[in-house]
């Protein structure tokens, strides 16, 4: 990210510069999925990263992740609550997250970006670090023993690991209904059509549908082996980050969680912020978090350079 | 809606008689085994010797992408174990088999199959050319060629096994609850095909390190 670029969003009409088009469609953060021959992503920024200027790529990373290095900022996104999208991520790079309002919740599902067959392992990933929930330290490993991205920062404490899902039936009779035809883009949509519409975008299916992540949700389970969804667990502001230790498809969504009790639809933004970070060092705080950690780190390690 | 039903553990014994079955097969330790079990049907999985993990997929015979969903069927009690009175919901919200009678108490979902690649993650990288789970499941369905495949391996019930969650949110393995000649029993609501692999780990305490036999009884 340039400073140029820090620019207020009004002056953005100063940014477009045709010019500027050639080199965005080289830009390799982007268009490829990074390390495609094996080479790792480089810490400096591309020589071209003059791409984001034609185009109107708000900093918006300046507002909820103001600490980033700028230079390594890849991108900036703001998720409207209940909505979803997909992104590639080198390995190398990471994803910060921010809970924008209160209510947030983003279901996430992850799959190598090469091998779309290996992917995210809710059971395998919670036995092996023997937790129930998610946070700094945790890996999220896949089906084939490797690491697919470290939790790296977390300022809450507590992520939902146990892969509940939101679906139409449960969002209707909670929420109601609300139509494209009624509403517009302020329709209703469940966090499994949202996944589902992200992961057909790569060729997936109902069948590869895994058991999300969720994020900024905190579920307990008592004695007797009970849900417990604990309301306002996450604050606005509250932070959480992955490091991505393969190339890595996510899919995700910011529907509701769906053992929240709210009966209001309001599912709070989410800020995303990509950035540059380079893989797990040697001497890594999810390596030495647990063995487990450092055997998932050291199998992903084994398919790069 | 996030207590809709206890998952504390149920005793509930069957009344059905063994010599009546239809089906009657005793699965070795560390085999797999494919079967279709009709809609109506019942079907008991016996612990022969006690503290075994028979690990179970479930899939819609007449759609196999709809498949057991661990995630669906703990949403919809509620809460994590499995006992007399859950409904195993398949990936499309539908019940798929409800549990009947059970001499156990208790049955995990969270815990998953095992594979080599896991057990490399779990125990130790040189453990990777032991048997599991996951190779039971692959050459199952390599040999029926019916077009499941690996990314068909969904979280599984593990039968038997106790995994307990505490509340501050550790995952913990903790010693059988089940014992010889413990039981569960299953009846299904739509016509399935039921995927098994009889756990061969030699590496979690969970079975004693001794992986042993499980029998399968069906009923109409």
């Amino acid at each position: 990210m340039r400073a140029d670029e820090q620019r207020s969003p009004s002056s953005g009409d100063e940014l477009v510069d045709n010019s500027a088009w050639s080199h965005g469609c080289g830009r390799r953060d982007h268009g490829s999925p990074g390390a495609q021959d094996g080479t790792e992503l480089p810490f400096a920024p591309p020589a071209n990263q003059a791409s984001s200027q034609a185009v109107d790529a708000l900093p918006h990373w300046q507002r909820f992740a103001p600490e980033l290095p700028a230079e390594r900022v890849m991108w900036s996104e703001i998720v409207p609550g209940g909505g979803h999208w997909s992104y590639v991520m080198p390995r190398g790079s990471r994803l910060r997250m921010v809970a924008l309002d209160a209510g947030a919740n983003l279901s996430m599902v992850l799959y190598h970006a090469r091998e779309k067959l290996e992917r995210y392992n809710m059971p395998d990933s919670l036995k092996a670090q023997h937790t129930a929930h998610y946070t700094r330290g945790h890996v999220l490993m896949s089906d084939m023993g490797r690491a697919l991205a470290s939790i790296t920062e977390d300022s809450l404490g507590w992520h939902d690991p146990m892969g509940a899902l939101l679906d139409a039936q449960r969002l209707h009779a909670q929420y109601g209904e609300r139509s494209f035809h009624t509403h517009r883009n302020a329709m209703y949509r469940s966090g499994k059509d949202g996944l589902l519409i992200e992961i057909g975008k790569y060729g997936l299916s109902r069948r590869d549908l895994i058991a999300p992540v969720n994020f900024f949700s905190k579920v307990s389970v008592d004695a007797e082996g009970r849900f417990r969804f604990a309301t306002q667990h996450a604050a606005p502001g509250a932070m959480v980050e992955l490091r991505f230790d393969m190339d890595t498809l996510i899919a995700f969504s910011t529907a509701p969680h769906p053992l929240d009790p709210s009966a209001e639809y309001a599912p709070g933004k989410v800020g995303l912020a990509a950035w540059k970070s380079g893989p797990a060092l040697p001497d890594d705080f999810n390596r030495a978090f647990r063995p487990e950690c450092a055997r998932a780190l050291h199998n992903a390690d084994m398919s790069y350079l | 809606m996030n207590t809709t039903a206890a998952t504390a553990v149920r005793i509930h014994e069957s009344a059905l008689d063994p010599a009546q079955a239809l089906i009657n097969h005793v699965l070795p330790s560390g085999e797999p085994y494919l079967l279709r079990i009709a809609q109506g049907q019942t079907l008991r999985i016996v612990d022969l010797e006690g503290n075994q993990a028979v690990d179970v997929i479930f899939y819609n015979a007449n759609d196999a992408a709809e498949h057991y969903s661990a995630t669906d069927t703990m949403l919809a009690q509620g809460g994590i174990y499995l006992t007399t009175g859950s409904v195993l919901m398949s990936s499309e919200g539908n019940p798929m088999l409800t549990i009947v009678a059970d001499t156990c108490g208790r049955h995990d979902t969270l815990g998953g199959a095992c594979a080599a690649e896991s057990n490399t993650v779990r125990y130790a990288l040189q453990k990777k050319f032991m048997h599991s789970c996951r190779d039971n499941y692959l050459i199952a369905l390599q040999h029926a060629d019916i077009g499941l495949g690996k990314r068909d391996l969904v979280p599984n019930v593990n039968f038997f096994m106790n995994v307990p969650v505490t509340e501050d949110g550790q995952l913990t393995f903790a010693d059988g609850v089940s014992g010889p000649g413990k039981y569960v029993e299953l009846r299904a609501e739509m016509d399935i095909l039921m995927l098994v692999s009889n756990c061969p780990q030699l590496n979690n305490p969970c079975n004693a390190y001794n992986p042993t036999p499980a029998q399968f009884l069906v009923w109409d």
